[in-house]
């Protein structure tokens, strides 16, 4: 573990002092690689932060057993649907599903719902699709949502289903 | 977007008037949480920021454009996955290769594995799901992005 922290504060400050170099000694390549750092950083704190506050609500506010009820062993189908509903309305890239998943997981949602709700947030954020459509035509996302969809589904399912009986969890990074 | 804030602002003000204790309490989660994410987080915009340098627009035309359509579907399945792109960049590019010809099946192979494949995610996703499963639940995700690049291309009869 303490290799890990060094390697990590190693890599972070070798990156930002080449970042500051550039600045200072004009280098092109580092100054692009540092508006593409901020330009995705920003779109990530617009909705990081928020995200982050729901998650903390939902965790005091929501209780286990309608999780469980709802998106637990026993939800059958209905989970799954339940997921894709949740994903469809899930802001932000797949790195805010993951977040939303364990505390999902945390609270008794079951493995293969847990999967088709990351898989399904990146292929059927609802805002998303129509800015593709409107760019590629509805047949391109009725296509590919039609077919990703039914597969993202079931092979969550079978994963999921397999995970379980091997007794795997999600885990909270430290 | 307004919305995320409007429904955050909201929720967070009824909690208030519910229980003062319970929304410190799911502040100090958001908190704590966030910190402990924190460190993937940075690693992935490093890893984007460097990428996306890398791997220019040009390259991507240049790739997607290629004359042999199933190499294309491949190297866009492959460029697809490596970058990590927000729609609101991905989608026009998309719509601009789309009229200077590049096929539907390998805008498919391309857009497709840019939301399910994430390399770049890989810090994240890796600190939730462990590495044997980020690695499978990946592989799975790119095969469905085959599959569904190859469905867009029998519908748009683009196969032979």
């Amino acid at each position: 573990m303490k290799w890990n922290r060094a390697i990590r504060i190693a890599v972070l400050s070798g990156y930002a002092l080449f970042l500051i170099l550039s600045w200072i000694l004009g280098y092109d390549a580092g100054q692009e690689v540092s508006r593409n750092f901020t330009t995705f950083a920003l779109d990530m704190l617009k909705i990081v932060p928020c995200a982050f506050i729901l998650i903390g609500l939902f965790e005091v506010w929501i209780k286990r057993e309608t999780v469980e009820r709802h998106l637990g062993e026993g939800s059958g189908i209905m989970g799954y649907l339940w997921a894709v509903l949740l994903a469809g309305t899930t802001v932000g890239g797949v790195y805010i599903a993951f977040p939303i998943a364990y505390s999902l997981h945390s609270k008794g949602a079951k493995l293969g719902v847990i999967f088709t709700y990351i898989g399904a947030s990146a292929i059927c954020r609802i805002p998303m699709a129509i800015f593709e459509a409107s760019f590629l035509g509805i047949q391109f996302t009725t296509v590919r949502l039609l077919v990703s969809l039914p597969l993202v589904i079931i092979t969550s399912k079978i994963l999921g289903d397999y995970l379980t009986r091997r007794k795997y969890k999600l885990s909270q990074p430290l | 977007m307004y919305i995320l804030y409007i429904l955050t602002g909201l929720a967070l003000a009824i909690s208030i008037i519910a229980s003062r204790q319970k929304t410190a309490g799911a502040l100090r989660i958001a908190a704590k949480r966030f910190v402990s994410i924190l460190p993937a987080f940075l690693i992935m915009l490093i890893l984007v920021s460097i990428v996306l340098f890398l791997i220019t627009d040009e390259v991507i035309i240049r790739y997607l454009g290629a004359d042999a359509k199933y190499l294309a579907v491949l190297s866009a399945a492959g460029l697809g996955s490596i970058i990590l792109m927000p729609g609101f960049i991905a989608f026009p590019l998309a719509g601009v290769l789309l009229e200077k010809g590049v096929l539907y099946m390998v805008l498919s192979a391309f857009t497709t594995t840019l939301m399910m494949v994430g390399v770049l995610t890989y810090p994240v996703e890796k600190a939730y799901l462990g590495t044997g499963v980020t690695i499978i639940r990946n592989s799975i995700s790119f095969v469905i992005a085959l599959a569904v690049a190859l469905m867009t291309g029998v519908f748009f009869g683009e196969i032979f």
